[in-house]
């Protein structure tokens, strides 16, 4: 096992251990740390990938950003262990079902996956993933798409904005 | 064994190197808590700490030592383990952002019988300046989790305050970074710092100072929210959450997060000399090198950063004893409504000039 293969098998642990953190920690606050821990080893992935850019910007825009407002969000709504709602046997088989059939699926899914793999071996070595090669595709190649893309995001942010202009406007009437 | 053919005097040396800028982080952040209680004093008229040795240079070793032998109170109702880890992260995120700063140039040294080119940076990282934009960005989770856990409502509500603080600035902060990386072409602050070597060359300066001195504004000002520092220390302001996050901590816990924020003011000082005022380069630094030996020209290197980071450090001090506290409201106005779109403005002017005089 070369030193590669030694850090891939204990990053993949690690999102493995932290992604099963995540549901069953009782304690939603314990859950963000485990869901923040998990992209510490996704971004160790991209690390090992020689994509650094990447990895700096998943910690920065999920790490950084959105689990501090998810936390943010559970602090205020003050949710506690003890808090958790009870599921009902109804809801409780249904999950079972469901998550059985995509177990199913995953194998099937699986089952061929192995074949491919030789082809698509990522070269470890490669520079695709470098900031310069990572602007010069995005602004080349998929500029339409990347565009549309800020588009969705301002129109999320309007409508936020919307949404939370109308609530303040019926407070005051 | 063939598994682990490793560099091994590359190991020691950065381990050399990592051990001496935390100690010496640590040694900056004791001082720097003597040196604001010197500035306070002076600023008020007063004498400060003159009791512990001559000066009182002996306080910051006293204080460490009382919160040592504090009583440590974990308060029943706080949620244990995250109680103990906010502290602890808080410091992590404190000391991680100095492995990407440049501390002075490369010197040749013979080790073992051959000569081994020594570099003053722990890693140089081609995204160096994003690494400490995410480093930065984590440094919230430590009084996050300190607030909510200690189970407290003035300490949530200062949690609360400095997420949505950290935020807020950190997006000005980002696009004033962004102009600066316009100029610069590079994210590799070791490339920053090259491209600032000296102070004078093809007719202008080459600090990035002189090029972006609306991105420097910009930055200091969320480096001041981000430091949770008067006059936006909102998160621990006293007249109103009592002492903030903190309020359950005792003994080193509390100990903790006061030094942190030292150590943080010591590696931004080192953020904003690198990125804006040319990190370890001078005036006339050509013929200092040429005519002293490489090791001393790198020692007078890292003193010159030295100089400039204490000079911050100054300022910062300066700041916090003379500008009143602003309101939150107003905090988040000047965030919001006044950095971003400022620093979206410089970004548009610094598109234009690069596009239109310097365009290849």
């Amino acid at each position: 096992m070369s030193l590669h293969e030694i850090l891939f098998y204990f990053l993949s642990l690690m999102a493995l251990v932290c992604a099963l953190g995540v549901i069953l920690s009782r304690n939603p606050v314990k859950s963000v740390l485990f869901l923040i821990a998990t992209f510490f080893a996704i971004s160790g992935h991209y690390v090992l990938m020689n994509a650094q850019f990447l990895a700096v910007v998943n910690i920065i825009v999920y790490a950084g950003a959105i689990m501090v407002l998810f936390l943010f969000v559970i602090m205020l709504m003050n949710l506690n262990a003890d808090a958790e709602p009870q599921k009902s046997r109804l809801v409780q088989f249904a999950a079972v079902l469901s998550g059985g059939a995509l177990f199913l699926v995953m194998i099937a899914a699986l089952k061929t996956a192995g074949i491919h793999a030789e082809e698509s071996k990522i070269d470890s070595s490669g520079e695709i993933g470098l900031i310069h090669n990572l602007g010069q595709v995005l602004f080349k190649e998929y500029v339409l798409p990347f565009e549309v893309s800020s588009v969705l995001f301002l129109s999320a942010m309007i409508g936020a904005m919307v949404i939370g202009k109308k609530e303040e406007a019926r407070t005051e009437a | 064994m063939l598994l682990l053919s490793i560099d091994w005097i590359f190991i020691i040396e950065k381990v050399v190197l990592i051990l001496v800028i935390i100690l010496s982080s640590f040694g900056v952040a004791a001082y720097a808590t003597w040196g604001e209680r010197k500035v306070a004093a002076i600023m008020q008229d007063r004498i400060g700490p003159a009791r512990a040795g001559i000066f009182g240079l002996l306080q910051p070793l006293a204080d460490g030592g009382k919160l040592f032998f504090k009583e440590e109170i974990v308060p029943d109702r706080s949620t244990r383990t995250l109680f103990i880890l906010g502290p602890a992260l808080f410091m992590v995120t404190a000391l991680m952002t100095s492995a990407v700063i440049p501390w002075g140039p490369d010197f040749t040294m013979t080790i073992g019988g051959t000569e081994r080119s020594v570099s003053l940076q722990v890693a140089d990282i081609n995204i160096g300046i994003l690494y400490i934009f995410g480093v930065v960005s984590l440094g919230v989770y430590g009084i996050m989790l300190g607030g909510w856990s200690s189970n407290n409502k003035f300490s949530l509500l200062s949690a609360i305050r400095a997420a949505s603080q950290s935020i807020s600035y950190e997006l000005a902060m980002g696009l004033s970074l962004i102009a600066v990386l316009m100029v610069t072409q590079t994210l590799s602050l070791r490339e920053i710092v090259g491209q600032q070597h000296g102070f004078w060359s093809d007719g202008y300066f080459t600090w990035n100072f002189f090029k972006q001195p609306l991105a420097f504004l910009i930055f200091l000002v969320c480096s001041f929210a981000e430091l949770n520092r008067a006059p936006f220390d909102m998160p621990e302001c006293e007249s109103e959450l009592n002492m903030g996050y903190h309020q359950e901590y005792s003994s080193m816990k509390l100990g903790l997060y006061l030094f942190a924020e030292y150590i943080n003011m010591f590696i931004s000082s080192a953020v904003l000399s690198t990125v804006f005022f040319g990190g370890y380069n001078f005036p006339w630094m050509d013929q200092v090198q040429a005519a002293v030996p490489g090791g001393l020209f790198s020692i007078i290197c890292v003193t010159v950063l030295m100089i400039k980071v204490v000079g911050f450090i100054l300022f910062f001090m300066f700041i916090r004893w003379t500008l009143p506290r602003f309101r939150y409201d107003q905090l988040l106005n000047l965030g919001w409504k006044g950095l971003i779109p400022l620093a979206l403005i410089n970004l548009v002017i610094t598109g234009g000039v690069i596009l239109f005089f310097f365009n290849k």
